[in-house]
């Protein structure tokens, strides 16, 4: 493949030059945005260069080297090497953003949860981490939803099962992940094809097999832009891929192309056929997965036999009417999925119900106050069923009581499932009795800015089961409400409520409060997402804000990667009431298990993982939050970046330790540097949502939900701006990485 | 030395090493790699491979010294070095690593310590001779000259 255009785009300008009409551009795919995963730093040094001289961007290769994890972040201009420290080496081009300190720094970041890192716009957030190694990944990636395009994993990695990564990634972020190996074996090809993986390659890794990378993540997001059903990433995938196959003869580069081609495309052709054939027609309106409707689909699966049960048995028996048989059956390869993580997972109710109650954030304590706020309201509105709401607030309460670790167990997400309510339905009472009657149409009434297309992108592609794409309005209202039922503290909610207009701010904090409540890494990566994606423009916050924060928790927490993303697309106009519905569920599911505080996301390799080790940000952040939400931030500015930075900010500092300046700064100034103005203030909201609806377009490359959690235009400096005014601390966001003084103090460690 | 012979036995010497299969056809990419952006590239990554063998050598062999062998430890360190001595083109360690690996399935703990023993030699060589191989650009480089290509 021949990289035509010399010159290096610019994440922004390369997301920007990704119309939903043209997903490829003439500068595809320079600037593409590559995460490699690997223990072995040779390989990866070597993979870094080829990648390089493909010019692709903004390469981030983690490698565990013995006991240490290192981190790089390969930029043009800086090369950032975590290795239990922080190193920065800059290179040798003057960079678009310099670094205070153009030596190496080491950053001493023991007792860190996390950092925050800016790199060319975008907000990293990096869990520094011993321990959870394999979630490092993972949440680098979900803190930077938008943040890449494609991800290169090994197989084989201490303490990180490459297929299960690929599996996460996958439903959680819809990415097209491509394997590589040093085992050519069938059957571990094989793995990858039945994980969903887009490529194998077989090391040693030739530079002709990266060079065609980059046709994976056009075919996808080209398959994704068109099919606007509620689809799963996997059948997405599984559609690339066969597309894939038949249209790239020497797209794959391993050993065992012939074979692995050809079993994967015996996979997937039966999967596939159908399903493409319908999804690539219709432009139609994203399906939210609502606990109730979700309900109905186990149900009917139930009565098939989970082994007879074939969508279109499914179909009839739901008779729901505007659901279709694509819808169900890609719903159904996410549930199957799920039943397979869930064995081993008590699924009992009652334990989720007292997993929900021991969501151990204090933030809950304040959410809960709020959710019983909403839930009263909501109840009083009759919308709430008195059993929904007692759950609720039971849940808020006992959110407050107990620490658990957001991630929550399969079982949890199963009672996302069952709860008939979803809980959270409601949160902002107010608001939703304001928008609509309809218990859970959040969105009702909630103008959306975003076109139905735009919901759809919003719609979180998620794979979790709840699929609860909530397509979050952009209204402020239903971010306010929805904040406030998204497990965040109240301030939070607050400051959705203060959001002026700002939708967008509100928006982003609530991606971000999502995030934070939900398992946290989906939120937190949505905060990330927003803050990083501001400059990439995507526009998240809106939907974020509304009802997605709820939902965002909910599906966040399991850590079967329950990432719902929730991608709320505010559209009141083309969401239907079911899907307003559905968002509304997904809402309330996710607040209720977002208030558990988001580490659990991360965790995702880890049963209960403690919130300690994995949330390397949200429980700060959480927390953070709680303690000190700037509602002003929240509502005014962009909030987004402001969340983001504060999450990340925050989780620096909750690491409870002081570190030298230096290491605080770092992290600081990058993101400083990106947002200057703020560009979330309140009457972007509506731009905001315009933007995301933009930027949607434009950008494929995050998969729907990527984009619809970052509010792209938001630039650097809008979030940095945001942030520091949030934090009070500084003025005008400066473009330099300007160590700021962030204090990585809060952290928790 | 004058350059024009320097480079000449450096090109003897980089083609016996292929041809003695220490180095692979990667190795050649990674010299392919190596450009003006990264004029040291492949002296980069070599380090890296020798500090990362190095350190799965010594792994490998604590593990091995252990009253209970955990063996999938063990695979699992070689199956490391496999990946990264054939991501520089070290075929000889590479090959070595392949019947470790049945060792380890076999969970043989005295065939494991030979073929250790066995991959320590290989690595050792290999160093060696890329060490001799850089010492001869650095003198070519040294003397005004150029590195030749080889392949």
């Amino acid at each position: 493949m021949n990289i035509g255009s010399g010159s290096l785009v610019g994440v922004p300008s390369s997301a920007s030059s990704w119309k939903s009409g043209d997903v490829v551009s003439d500068q595809f795919p320079v600037g593409l945005r590559v995460l490699v995963v690997d223990d072995d730093p040779t390989c990866l040094r070597i993979l870094e260069k080829m990648l390089r001289n493909c010019h692709y961007e903004d390469l981030v290769f983690m490698s565990y080297a013995g006991r240490e994890v290192i981190l790089d972040l390969c930029l043009d201009v800086i090369i950032v090497r975590f290795k239990v420290h922080l190193s920065v080496i800059s290179k040798k081009q003057p960079p678009r953003y310099t670094l205070p300190f153009p030596e190496p720094t080491l950053w001493d970041f023991t007792g860190y949860v996390g950092v925050v890192v800016a790199i060319n716009f975008c907000l990293l957030y990096v869990p520094v981490t011993k321990c959870n190694r394999a979630e490092i990944a993972l949440s680098l990636l979900r803190e930077n939803k938008n943040g890449f395009d494609i991800v290169i994993s090994d197989v084989h990695m201490p303490d990180m099962d490459g297929f299960k990564l690929l599996e996460h990634i996958g439903l959680e972020m819809d990415l097209p992940v491509i394997m590589m190996s040093a085992d050519d074996s069938k059957d571990v090809v094989m793995r990858g094809v039945t994980h969903g993986a887009y490529d194998y390659l077989i090391k040693p890794v030739r530079i002709e097999a990266l060079k065609n990378i980059w046709q994976h993540v056009v075919r996808k997001k080209k398959h994704d832009w068109k099919d606007n059903n509620f689809d799963q990433s996997g059948s997405m995938e599984e559609g690339d891929r066969q597309q894939k196959l038949s249209e790239d003869v020497d797209y794959s580069s391993s050993a065992n192309e012939g074979n692995w081609k050809n079993s994967k495309k015996r996979k997937e052709e039966e999967d596939e056929a159908d399903e493409r054939d319908d999804t690539s027609t219709l432009k139609k309106p994203r399906v939210v997965w609502s606990v109730e409707l979700h309900q109905q689909f186990v149900q009917a699966v139930h009565q098939l036999g989970i082994d007879k049960a074939v969508p279109k048995k499914i179909l009839e028996l739901m008779n729901v009417p505007g659901l279709t048989r694509e819808n169900v059956a890609s719903h159904l390869q996410k549930y199957r999925l799920y039943l397979r993580r869930l064995s081993g997972v008590s699924q009992h109710q009652n334990e989720l119900n007292n997993s929900f109650m021991g969501c151990p954030d204090a933030t809950f304590g304040t959410i809960s106050s709020l959710n019983g706020l909403d839930l009263q309201a909501i109840a009083v509105a009759g919308q709430i069923p008195a059993q929904s709401l007692a759950t609720l607030q039971a849940a808020a309460l006992g959110r407050s009581a107990t620490k658990s670790a957001i991630s929550m167990p399969l079982g949890d997400q199963r009672n996302l499932f069952s709860f008939e309510n979803s809980k959270l339905r409601f949160p902002e009472g107010q608001q939703q009795l304001n928008n609509s009657n309809k218990q859970i149409d959040l969105l009702h009434g909630i103008p959306t800015n975003m076109e139905p297309k735009q919901l759809a992108s919003l719609h979180h592609p998620s794979q979790s089961f709840v699929g609860m794409n909530m397509q979050v309005n952009s209204t402020a209202q239903h971010n306010n409400s929805l904040l406030m039922r998204m497990s965040q503290p109240q301030p939070r909610a607050q400051m959705l409520n203060g959001a002026n207009n700002g939708s967008q701010v509100s928006r982003l904090p609530l991606s971000m409060q999502q995030s934070l409540s939900s398992e946290g890494i989906p939120g937190a990566v949505l905060a990330q997402s927003g803050i990083v994606d501001n400059v990439r423009g995507t526009v998240y916050n809106p939907v974020v804000a509304q009802a997605s924060s709820m939902v965002d928790f909910s599906v966040n927490q399991s850590k079967e990667l329950q990432s719902y993303h929730f991608s709320l697309g505010s559209n009141s106009s083309g969401m239907s009431t079911l899907t307003n519905r559905r968002m509304l569920h997904e809402v309330v599911n996710s607040d209720m298990k977002g208030s558990k505080g988001f580490p659990s996301n991360y965790d995702i390799f880890n049963e209960l993982h403690q919130p300690k080790s994995q949330n390397w940000g949200l429980q700060n952040v959480g927390s953070t939050f709680d303690a000190s939400h700037h509602p002003s931030i929240q509502g005014t500015q962009g909030v987004s970046s402001q969340l983001l930075l504060q999450q990340g900010i925050s989780s620096t500092h909750n690491s409870g330790q002081n570190r030298n300046d230096p290491s605080g700064k770092p992290m600081y100034s990058n993101g400083e540097e990106s947002g200057h103005s703020n560009p979330m203030g309140g009457p972007q909201l509506n731009s905001v949502g315009r933007n995301m609806l933009a930027v949607k377009a434009e950008r494929f490359p995050d998969a729907d939900y990527q984009s619809t959690f970052f509010p792209e235009q938001f630039g650097q400096d809008d979030l940095m701006s945001t942030f520091l005014k949030q934090q009070g601390s500084v003025g005008p966001v400066e473009t330099e990485f300007g160590f700021d003084g962030y204090t990585l103090d809060n952290l928790p460690v | 030395m004058e350059v024009g012979q320097l480079q000449r036995s450096f090109v003897e010497y980089m083609t016996s090493l292929f041809r003695e299969g220490f180095l692979d056809a990667q190795f050649s990419q990674l010299q392919q790699l190596q450009d003006d952006s990264n004029p040291d590239f492949v002296v980069e990554v070599v380090s890296l491979f020798f500090e990362d063998s190095e350190r799965l050598l010594n792994d490998l062999t604590m593990a091995l010294d252990q009253p209970n062998v955990d063996f999938k430890q063990v695979d699992a360190h070689v199956h490391q070095l496999k990946g990264s001595s054939s991501s520089v083109g070290a075929q000889r360690v590479k090959n070595c690593c392949v019947p470790f690996r049945n060792c380890c399935e076999e969970q043989n703990t005295e065939a494991c310590l030979r073929c250790l023993q066995q991959i320590k030699q290989e690595y050792l060589l290999v160093k060696n001779k890329l060490q001799t191989l850089f010492e001869l650009e650095q003198q070519i480089v040294a003397a005004g000259g150029a590195i030749p290509m080889v392949q």
